[in-house]
């Protein structure tokens, strides 16, 4: 990494270590010196904040696991003989456990300031990307953590995740047994999530080693989202934003200690303490708030693609890429929208009345008229899977989606709108997905569900060819002082 | 200036040689990291001893008419339901075109034990347990099953008939040794 010349350090040792791997150079290079856009708010203290949560719970993590036993016999008491027992034992319990959702409330928010300011953009992808592996990577370790202490939620969250698998065609159920390595979530299946859940965090290390490593080549984004011309658009890193982030970890911990302190099981079902027994599923199977949205998304999907629908979709993707995707639509095209706006509808209505509206009893006559709905081309259960890691996947090819020039919401007034809904969107998707399975909160995930996907594949390409371009000030200086005024 | 015989760009005289010896090392290479990859892989399949997992035998002579239990087979959940006239008939009457996974209710039990369906009790949609085996808990809108995970409603023969769920509940293999006693697996 710094190869370049090296400027000798006063104190020998420091000196004779640096001469033969310059560690202190490369730290006095990128956190001393580090130009870093002077315009940060505190969204910019997120990303620090989640390395701080990684650390924590990293730490917590290895002295849990000296008194943790990964049995399915003895898991559930062990972890009651660390809150009991254990010197100490039920404050590190209740740091690793809410600590899961500080880390998470951190790297949401970390993702939300980069939507807004727009830090997925040229030249950032592939460090957004490496972000989105992070979060892919915390997923996966946040649920087979939970699946440790083995009690009903551990034991049935994990069955309901693995299960998820068995909707993949040909393979699934060989694939579920395999993850399982046996018949049902047992005593295999806590051993091997025991490894994973110590192995994740060190490639969650290794992964945000890199995201690190891209932002240092690339530099920071800033709110204006404007590249810094010079000396006068920058402060050094330290000792500017080691202040600024020391301050808004100061905040973090206090909301961390509070909840530690005072309301330790704020966040957990009560079914998390009551031991695993497999031949009695608990009434709700929540997740953990942090994958609500998701699981909303995974149920909204309650009915399996049609033909109907499948061809309806086909035209509405059509017109989606002419009207949307292209600055122009396609000469050829134009003059048949009308017609493949009312083909869409009237394909569409048969397909929408067999995926919505079969309960009703009033339809009931005139819904099993329809023909050739024996006939699906995907079940429910893999829609709802597809859905779910679609959302994910949404965020990994959004720099590719949005093509607007200008970076910052603060100068997109369109997307900021846009954005607003799909932040409501999240949390809606977040409240259903605690609701059980019933009406209204399935049509409310539905069209929830419905809102996420059109804002990648819709609103933010149609955005990106019909957004004005704002004129942007000069320089972040300049905006800073326009600011002031 | 010295005179060089041969430019390096020449191609050597046993070019063949060296990309046979190349192709067939790297291609043995290949098969010894898969094999040995394979078996790490298949370390996590389940093991001999959790494959031995025999049958479960149950006596169902204490099951009453309308009556229902539940045993466990391979770790797994089983009901054994006691069905009465009125869910038999009503199993029978549906019209199978209409069914998501269209299963006659003959295709479900054993002749000459039409009373009793043996299910094992994982919904098909994400693998939890459904309600409507002990008395009091909710059976559904067709007096069968009721997953209380994602709302999957099954029928007096276990098919799955609203909800997210895409198959019938599964018949596990069993046979009866007895007139009274059922033996799964």
């Amino acid at each position: 990494m710094a190869h370049g010349p090296r400027t000798p350090f006063d104190n020998k040792i420091v000196e004779w270590v640096d001469s033969r791997l310059p560690v202190f150079t490369m730290i006095q290079k990128e956190y001393g010196v580090f130009p870093t856009p002077k315009n940060f708010n505190y969204f910019w203290n997120f990303g620090a904040l989640a390395m701080v949560m990684l650390i924590i719970m990293i730490m917590s993590g290895v002295v849990l696991a000296m008194h943790y036993t990964p049995n399915a016999a003895m898991a559930f008491s062990s972890v009651e003989r660390i809150t009991r027992d254990v010197n100490w034992g039920w404050f590190l319990r209740y740091l690793h456990m809410n600590g899961a959702s500080m880390f998470f409330i951190a790297v949401y928010i970390h993702i939300y300031r980069g939507l807004y300011y727009g830090s997925y953009k040229q030249p950032r992808e592939l460090l957004w990307i490496f972000g989105i592996i992070i979060f892919l990577l915390m997923m996966a370790t946040a649920f087979m953590g939970y699946t440790l202490p083995w009690s009903q939620m551990s034991g049935w969250g994990a069955t309901v995740i693995t299960s998820l698998f068995s909707a993949i065609p040909v393979v699934g159920k060989t694939l579920v047994m395999w993850l399982w390595g046996g018949f049902s979530v047992d005593n295999p299946t806590l051993n091997r999530f025991f490894a994973l859940h110590y192995l994740l965090p060190f490639i969650i290390t290794a992964v945000v080693g890199l995201h690190v490593w891209a932002l240092h080549v690339v530099g920071s984004n800033n709110p204006t989202g404007i590249d810094p011309k010079g000396p006068q658009d920058t402060l050094p890193f330290n000792p500017y934003y080691t202040i600024k982030d020391m301050f808004g970890l100061s905040v973090f911990l206090i909301v961390y200690a509070i909840l530690v302190f005072y309301a330790p099981t704020l966040l957990t079902h009560q079914d998390h303490f009551v031991p695993f027994n497999p031949m009695v599923t608990p009434a709700h199977i929540v997740p953990e708030w942090y994958f609500l949205p998701f699981y909303a998304i995974l149920r909204a999907i309650t009915f399996d693609l049609n033909v109907y629908l499948l061809a309806a979709g086909a035209l509405i993707g059509v017109l989606v890429y002419q009207y949307c995707w292209r600055k122009t639509p396609d000469a050829r095209i134009a003059p048949h929208a009308p017609k493949l706006i009312a083909a869409a509808a009237i394909i569409g209505l048969p397909g929408f009345a067999l995926a919505f509206l079969k309960d009703i009893e009033a339809l009931k006559g005139i819904i099993d008229h329809i023909p050739l709905q024996g006939f699906h081309i995907m079940e429910a259960k893999l829609g709802g899977v597809l859905a779910m890691f679609g959302a994910i996947l949404m965020l990994a090819v959004l720099p590719w989606l949005d093509r607007h020039p200008v970076r910052s919401g603060r100068y997109r007034p369109w997307f900021r709108i846009a954005l607003g809904g799909f932040v409501v969107c999240a949390v809606i998707l977040g409240y259903v997905g605690a609701q059980p399975a019933e009406q209204p909160w399935v049509a409310i995930g539905q069209l929830a569900t419905l809102y996420y996907f059109a804002f990648f594949l819709v609103i933010v390409p149609w955005l990106s060819n019909n957004e004005p371009v704002a004129v942007l000030p000069n320089s972040i200086h300049e905006a800073v002082l326009a600011e002031k005024k | 200036m010295t005179d060089h015989s041969i430019p390096s760009h020449d191609v050597p005289a046993d070019a063949a040689r060296r990309d046979f010896l190349y192709l067939t090392t790297g291609a043995v290479a290949a098969v010894g990291a898969g094999v040995t990859g394979w078996t790490f892989v298949d370390s996590m399949n389940p093991a001999a001893d959790t494959l031995a997992l025999s049958t479960t035998e149950v006596n169902v002579s204490a099951i009453e008419t309308g009556q229902a239990v539940l045993v466990t087979w391979q770790g797994k959940p089983v009901f054994v339901r006691r069905r009465t006239a009125d869910e038999i008939q009503a199993a029978k009457d549906v019209d199978i075109a209409t069914l998501r996974d269209p299963q006659a209710d003959d295709a479900r039990v054993q002749a000459g034990h039409e009373q009793w369906l043996v299910l094992v009790g994982i919904c098909t949609h994400l693998g939890c347990v459904p309600l409507g085996t002990k008395q009091g808990e909710p059976k559904g809108d067709f007096g069968g099953w009721f997953c209380p995970c994602h709302g999957s409603h099954y029928d007096t023969a276990g098919r799955i008939r609203k909800g997210p769920a895409p198959k019938n509940l599964l018949v596990p293999p069993y046979a009866f040794s007895s007139d009274t006693v059922i033996k799964i697996g």
